[in-house]
C-alpha cells in the first residue's frame, strides 16, 4: 500500500505508533420473538443488568470517570428514559427495535441546535443504547483490541475508552466525534493521543499508522523517510514536555539566583479545576467581572460561594481578588453608562463601585466573609486618587461592623490598590494601601496615549516603553522603602521577551495567565540580573 | 399534597457548561431528597420539568448565563427550594475545568 496522509482535528496531544484496530459499532438486527408482556421484562432486564455493569465500572474509576458513569446510570434509572420504548413495545414494535428508535430520538435531541457541549453528549448516550441492546441479544461486536493498539471508530462512547488498557500506548481515530466530548476529556487526562473528525469511514483505516495528535495528522502505511521524520518530532515533543513539567512545578529564580514569586490571573474558577496550587505563589488577580455577566447581578451568597473556593484552593497562598472592573470595554448591564464618548476615559473601576455602594457593599460583604477561609486580599480597580482608597477602606469599615453586628463569620482582608492610572503611579506615595500592583495593560495605554483596542497605534502601546517602566522602577522603589508589596498583573508580565526589563524595575512579583506560567519561569530562569 | 401555593424562587447559572451531565446528575439527586414535589423551567411561566428527572433536566439544555426557575409544593417545599437555589449560586460546586471530566 502506498503511503495515505488523512487530516483532523486534535483533540488530545502525542505521538503514538502502530496497527490500527476499528471498532465496528454496528448494532446488528435483534431476531423479535415473544410477546409485548415478554418484550418489556425483557427491556427491563437489560436496563438492569446495564446499570448493574456501569455501576461496577464506576466503583473502580478514578473520579473524572466516575462522574461520566454517574451521568450515564442516572440516565438509565430514570423512567423518562425509557418511556417511549415502553409505550412503543405495548403498539407491538419489539424491545430492541423500540429501545434503538427511542434512544436514537433523545440522541438526535442532543445533537440538534448549536451547543457543542450538548453535541458531545450524544456520545454516552449512544453507549447506553447499545449497552442495553447487548444484553437484548443484539449486542455491538465486540472488538479486539489489544494493548497498545491504534483504535479507529465513528464516535467512542467513555465507557469503551475505559475498557481498553492504555497503558501500552496507543491512541483514538475518530472519523466524527468532538474536541469537547467526555472521551476527549478522559483522552487528555490519561495522555492517550488522540484526533477527531478525520472524516473517513473507520473501516477503511487499516494497517500501519503514525498519528501526530499535536497536528492532527494520521499516516498510514508510512514510507521509511516518513517514519523517521516522525520519530524525530516524538523525541522533540516528548523532550520539551519533560523539560516544561519540569520547570512549572520549581519555584522560580534567576540565572544569579534572584528569587521571583510568580502568581497567576483568573479570570474564571474553572480554569482551576486542573491545576495545583503548587505550581505558583498563589492568585495575583482575580477577575471578578465574570460573575456580573449573566444579565442579573450576582448576590452575596453566590460570590462568597465563589470567593470562598477560591481561597480554599489556594491552600494558605494569597488570593488577590479584584473588585469588579466593569466599563472601558468591559460593559455590565444596568450598571455602566453607555454610549461615553470614550469609555477608557470615563466611569470604570472602582470609579463605577463607588457610584453604586449597594453594589459594591454586597461584594466587600462577600470577600470578607470568604477571607475566613484564606489569605484573601482585596485589590481596588482604577483608583486614581486616595480619597476613592479611603471612600471603599469607609465603605468596608462599615459592612465589617454590620457583619459584626449580625454575628456572620468575617475577616477584614488587606485593601490594596492596582497602580494602572498615571496620576496614581506619580504620586504613589500618598496612597495607604497595603499592596500595590501594576496593571500594566491600562498604565500602558495611559502612559503612551495609544489605546490597547486600536490596532493602527499597536507599536506604540509597548509596556517596555521608557516611561512606564521609570512609572513601575517608581512603585516598586516606593514599596521598597514602605515595606508594602509590589507586583505585576498585566499581560507583560508573561511575555518571555518583557521579563528582564521588568525585573530589572526592581519587580519581583508577576502574575500571569496559567498557560503562561511555564514559559514565564523559564524566561525567568534564563535572566541573568548581575547581581 | 394540597392545593397549596407552590413555593418559587430563581437562581443564575454560573456553571461555564451550563446545567451540563454532572449538574443535572446533582440537581436531580438533590431534588429527589426532598418529598415536595420539585419542577423547573427556563421562564417564569415555564414549561415545567420534573427536577427530579435527569433526562427531562438535560432536554432543557439550560446554558451558562440562564435563570433556572424552580417551583416546589408538598411539606418540605421551602427547604428543597432554598436547598436547589444555594446549589445553583455555589455552581454546584463544580471547579469544572480541563481534566476534571466536567460536563
Amino acid at each position: 500500500m502506498p503511503e495515505a496522509r488523512h487530516h483532523g482535528r486534535p483533540a488530545a496531544p502525542g505521538f503514538a505508533s502502530g496497527r490500527v484496530v476499528t471498532l465496528d459499532m454496528a448494532v446488528a438486527e435483534r431476531r423479535a420473538g415473544g410477546d409485548r408482556e415478554q418484550e418489556m421484562t425483557a427491556l427491563r432486564a437489560a436496563v438492569v443488568k446495564a446499570v448493574t455493569e456501569l455501576s461496577a465500572l464506576a466503583a473502580e474509576a478514578d473520579d473524572d470517570a466516575a462522574g461520566i458513569l454517574g451521568f450515564q446510570i442516572a440516565l438509565l434509572e430514570d423512567d423518562a428514559l425509557s418511556e417511549p420504548a415502553f409505550a412503543a413495545i405495548a403498539s407491538g414494535i419489539p424491545a430492541d427495535a423500540a429501545w434503538r428508535d427511542a434512544l436514537d430520538d433523545e440522541i438526535a435531541g442532543y445533537r440538534a441546535g448549536e451547543d457543542e457541549t450538548f453535541h458531545a453528549r450524544a456520545a454516552d448516550l449512544a453507549d447506553l443504547r447499545d449497552r442495553v441492546l447487548d444484553h437484548l441479544g443484539a449486542g455491538a461486536i465486540a472488538p479486539d483490541v489489544t494493548r497498545g493498539s491504534i483504535v479507529a471508530a465513528t464516535d467512542l462512547p467513555p465507557s469503551r475508552f475505559l475498557a481498553i488498557d492504555w497503558r501500552a500506548g496507543g491512541a483514538v481515530l475518530l472519523s466524527e466525534g468532538s474536541r469537547n466530548s467526555h472521551v476527549a476529556m478522559l483522552a487528555r487526562a490519561r495522555g492517550v493521543p488522540m484526533i477527531v473528525g478525520l472524516g473517513i469511514d473507520p473501516i477503511r483505516l487499516a494497517g500501519e499508522a503514525l498519528v501526530d495528535a499535536t497536528c492532527g495528522e494520521l499516516v498510514l502505511d508510512p514510507a521509511p523517510a516518513t517514519r523517521a521524520d516522525f520519530e524525530a518530532r516524538r523525541r522533540s515533543h516528548e523532550h520539551g514536555a519533560t523539560q516544561a513539567a519540569i520547570r512549572i512545578g520549581d519555584p522560580a529564580v534567576t540565572a544569579d539566583g534572584v528569587a521571583v514569586a510568580v502568581h497567576i490571573n483568573v479570570a474564571s474558577p474553572d480554569e482551576l479545576a486542573s491545576l495545583s496550587p503548587a505550581i505558583c505563589d498563589g492568585i495575583g488577580l482575580v477577575r471578578t467581572e465574570f460573575l456580573f455577566s449573566g444579565g442579573s447581578l450576582p448576590d452575596e451568597e453566590a460570590q462568597y460561594r465563589v470567593y470562598r473556593r477560591l481561597a480554599e484552593w489556594s491552600n494558605g497562598k494569597p488570593v488577590t481578588i479584584r473588585t469588579l472592573d466593569a466599563g472601558g470595554d468591559k460593559p455590565v448591564v444596568g450598571l455602566t453608562t453607555a454610549g461615553e464618548s470614550n469609555p477608557f476615559l470615563g466611569v470604570r473601576g472602582v470609579r463605577l463601585s463607588l457610584s453604586y455602594p449597594d453594589v459594591f457593599a454586597v461584594q466587600l460583604r462577600a470577600l470578607a466573609r470568604a477571607a475566613c477561609h484564606g489569605k484573601v486580599r482585596i485589590m481596588l480597580p482604577m483608583v486614581t486618587l486616595p480619597d476613592e482608597l479611603e471612600a471603599a477602606r469607609a465603605l468596608l469599615d462599615k459592612e465589617m461592623a454590620a457583619l459584626r453586628a449580625a454575628g456572620v463569620a468575617a475577616e477584614r482582608p488587606p485593601l490594596g490598590i492596582m497602580v494602572e492610572v498615571p496620576a496614581a503611579a506619580l504620586a504613589i506615595e500618598r496612597f495607604d494601601a497595603a499592596f500595590f500592583s501594576v496593571g500594566s495593560n491600562d498604565l500602558t495605554q495611559y502612559v503612551t496615549a495609544a489605546g490597547r483596542d486600536i490596532a493602527a497605534v499597536a507599536d506604540l502601546a509597548d509596556p517596555l516603553n521608557a516611561a512606564v517602566l521609570r512609572l513601575i522602577r517608581l512603585v516598586v522603589e516606593h514599596g521598597h522603602a514602605s515595606g508594602r508589596e509590589v507586583s505585576l498583573c498585566g499581560d507583560a508580565g508573561g511575555d518571555p521577551a518583557a521579563i528582564e526589563a521588568l525585573l530589572r524595575t526592581g519587580l519581583r512579583s508577576l502574575s500571569v495567565a496559567p498557560a503562561a506560567l511555564a514559559a514565564t519561569k523559564a524566561a525567568i530562569g534564563r535572566t541573568d540580573l548581575g547581581q | 399534597m394540597t392545593t397549596e401555593t407552590p413555593v418559587i424562587a430563581s437562581a443564575l447559572l454560573i456553571n461555564e457548561v451550563g446545567l451540563h451531565a454532572r449538574p443535572a446528575v446533582k440537581l436531580t439527586q438533590l431534588a429527589k431528597s426532598f418529598r415536595a414535589a420539585v419542577e423547573l423551567a427556563l421562564g417564569p411561566e415555564g414549561p415545567w420539568v420534573d427536577a427530579k428527572s435527569p433526562v427531562r433536566i438535560m432536554r432543557v439544555k439550560a446554558p451558562k448565563g440562564a435563570v433556572l426557575h424552580f417551583r416546589a409544593s408538598g411539606g418540605d417545599a421551602d427547604a428543597a427550594i432554598g436547598a436547589l437555589v444555594d446549589l445553583v449560586g455555589r455552581g454546584f460546586d463544580e471547579a469544572a475545568g480541563e481534566g476534571a471530566g466536567r460536563a
